[in-house]
């Protein structure tokens, strides 16, 4: 069982090797992907029923002892991202498969997105600091690819952005390591988490202070939140989907790991997250509010649904933590599926601009009902995975005495919930556009110029989308048992003795 | 021994900081390596001071901190990798706009203008062609 745990990183790593070599054949690469994909969903789920009976499995690569070697830790939160992650990677990728548009076009596409896997669990899996960054490289490096994918000049100018940016918060991920290695003399998680409190309080606030800043730019938090929003709808669809459901919550995941496992309770900073959370949650849905173009008011949801997570970490109680886990696994699924339906949407009308499309509940009713779903689950609306979310978070807060910050989450929630209606609106009520009359009206999405083609089969791509619409339902179904599972995974964080003690005395 | 490698990466780090809030692709560039290298200094400065080389000859005690190395080195290709891509995709944004310069956000140009009806709009192409003053 202790071997499983490399195998979510190794796989798609010598999958995407399998893949380059087999550039010239799109359906072996094709079967390579999705099979590969599918192992490690299988994986990650039977690590997840093994880790949360057993506890925590680790793994010393190379056999060298923790502090020394590279370490890589499987505990309930970390094998929680995995599933979900994996789920979603397997999804998106049946997705473009589908929409056959930069997938098709691009030899590159299947290697880099195996690359993207690999580098997404090695983050979660990872008990080294300056492993983590390697990770996070890995999987920046193949996002920079993916996102520039075709050279269109929107992509070459916002990919220009997107990589300067990820490439300074690496660079000041790099100088925090610097910092933390002369200061404690180690990169060890596990290891750090021990020695960091015997080091001064200003010192370690600072350091503490540091990751966060780094993390929080690639989580997308206020202030650091800007890159965001511009850069994502250029992308291929299914490359924007798994971008915004998955790689900002790798950031969200290292913000909570490191605030909970590096540093003792007096350096945690608890009223400053809050604040960060509430400004996020509030920034992103007026955003979102001002945009006319379906990417980019969900793009700008993404930063608003970030402000949630960090609320949950900001009250550093069980509740709290378990309410942000429980409502990344709600965000990532709502916002992947949201993604793709925006896809699915510019395929029907040939255009993501709101001006240009209208009366699609008349036109594909189908298409409505799987947009109406992850939307109203968003927004927080009862009975859908959006509302447990949000209602663990909520009752967290009113039991830290945080009302402000509740109050906030309860407002932007309706304003969520107005924004999403404005889709609604604008595209599926309405008169039909007829997208075959003009599709090329001068103004039609400078934005989302349709990448379609024409040999797409939808009826794959709903069946994706449909599939993710179940799963967030799913969520809201069995919300008990997932709630508990956050819980102890929440738990976990909260005691870190288990977690050092695993990795540092095997 | 490392006073002396903080002031270099703080002078990298420094000269970085002035190149990436220029507006031409190359400036900034040039800008983020140097802040990449003042970030490699740091790592190499944070194993202490100099010592004995490792594994050949000298005390046990007196070896030099090999860590920051090999992650420094790690660093190094990483970086030089992201570099490359940045460079490539600067070479295109150049043949594409004919123009070294960064653009302004498409929506930005939508807000100063103070375009408030769709109807009003320039054709997006002109704003995408890179012209940034069409009118």
């Amino acid at each position: 069982m202790t071997k499983l745990v490399a195998l979510p990183i190794l796989l798609p790593l010598l999958a995407a090797a399998l893949s380059i070599a087999c550039g010239r054949n799109r359906n072996l690469q094709r079967l390579i992907g999705v099979v590969t994909l599918t192992a490690v969903t299988v994986i990650s789920t039977a690590l997840l029923i093994h880790v949360d009976n057993v506890g925590i499995k680790v793994v010393q690569a190379g056999g060298w002892p923790a502090p020394i070697g590279i370490t890589l830790v499987a505990d309930r939160f970390a094998v929680i991202m995995l599933l979900i992650a994996a789920i979603m990677l397997l999804a998106v990728l049946v997705y473009a498969i589908g929409q056959r548009g930069a997938e098709q076009r691009h030899v590159a596409f299947h290697p880099t997105y195996l690359v993207l896997a690999a580098g997404v669990s090695l983050s979660f899996l990872t008990g080294d600091l300056f492993n983590l960054f390697v990770a996070f490289e890995v999987m920046l490096m193949a996002s920079y690819v993916l996102l520039t994918l075709g050279g269109r000049a929107e992509q070459v100018r916002t990919g220009m952005t997107y990589v300067v940016i990820s490439l300074l918060a690496s660079t000041l991920f790099l100088i925090a390591l610097a910092f933390i290695y002369a200061t404690t003399g180690t990169v060890n998680m596990a290891d750090l988490s021990v020695r960091l409190e015997d080091i001064p309080s200003g010192l370690r606030s600072a350091l503490a202070l540091l990751l966060l800043i780094v993390f929080g730019i690639k989580a997308a938090v206020f202030p650091l939140y800007f890159w965001l929003p511009d850069s994502y709808p250029t992308a291929p669809t299914a490359v924007t989907a798994v971008f915004a459901g998955l790689l900002t919550k790798v950031g969200v995941y290292a913000i909570i790991r490191t605030q909970t496992l590096l540093f003792p309770a007096d350096t945690r900073p608890g009223t400053l997250l809050l604040i960060v959370a509430a400004v996020t949650m509030v920034i992103g849905v007026l955003g979102a509010i001002a945009q006319d173009d379906v990417k980019r008011i969900l793009s700008f949801h993404i930063v608003s649904q970030i402000g949630y997570m960090i609320m949950g970490l900001g009250l550093f109680s069980l509740a709290g933590i378990a309410g942000a886990i429980f409502y990344i696994i709600h965000h990532i699924v709502v916002k992947t599926t949201l993604f793709l339906v925006a896809g699915l949407i510019e395929l029907r009308s040939g255009s993501g601009r709101l001006a240009n499309i209208g009366g699609l509940a008349h036109t594909a009713p189908w298409l409505a009902v799987l947009f109406l779903i992850p939307a109203l689950s968003l927004a927080g609306i009862p009975p859908f995975s959006g509302f447990v979310a949000k209602l663990a978070l909520v009752q967290a807060g009113l039991d830290a005495g945080q009302y402000i910050v509740v109050g906030v989450t309860l407002a932007v929630s309706i304003l969520t919930l107005f924004s999403m209606i404005k889709i609604w609106a604008n595209a599926f009520w309405g008169q039909p556009h007829d997208a075959t009359e003009s599709p090329s009206a001068p103004i039609t999405a400078p934005i989302t110029v349709p990448t379609v083609a024409p040999i797409s089969s939808p009826r794959l791509m709903m069946a994706v989308t449909g599939a993710l619409v179940a799963l967030s339902i799913g969520i809201a179904v069995f919300a008990g048992p997932l709630y508990r599972l956050s819980e102890r995974a929440a738990a976990d964080l909260i005691d870190t003795k288990q977690y050092t003690e695993t990795v540092l005395n095997p | 021994m490392t006073t002396l490698l903080a002031v270099i990466a703080a002078v990298l780090c420094g000269c970085g900081t002035y190149l990436i809030l220029q507006r031409q692709l190359s400036r900034i560039v040039v800008g983020v390596s140097l802040i990449g290298h003042g970030a490699v200094v740091l790592l190499i400065g944070s194993g202490g001071g100099r010592g004995d080389p490792v594994f050949v000859g000298g005390e046990l005690r007196s070896f030099t901190d090999p860590l920051p190395q090999a992650l420094a080195l790690t660093a190094i290709v990483i970086t030089f990798g992201v570099i490359a891509f940045l460079l490539a995709l600067a070479y295109l944004s150049w043949i594409i706009t004919n123009d070294d310069d960064v653009e302004d956000d498409l929506e930005d140009r939508f807000v100063a203008r103070g375009l408030r009806r769709r109807d009003d709009m320039v054709p997006a192409d002109d704003l995408l062609s890179g012209n940034r003053e069409v009118e």
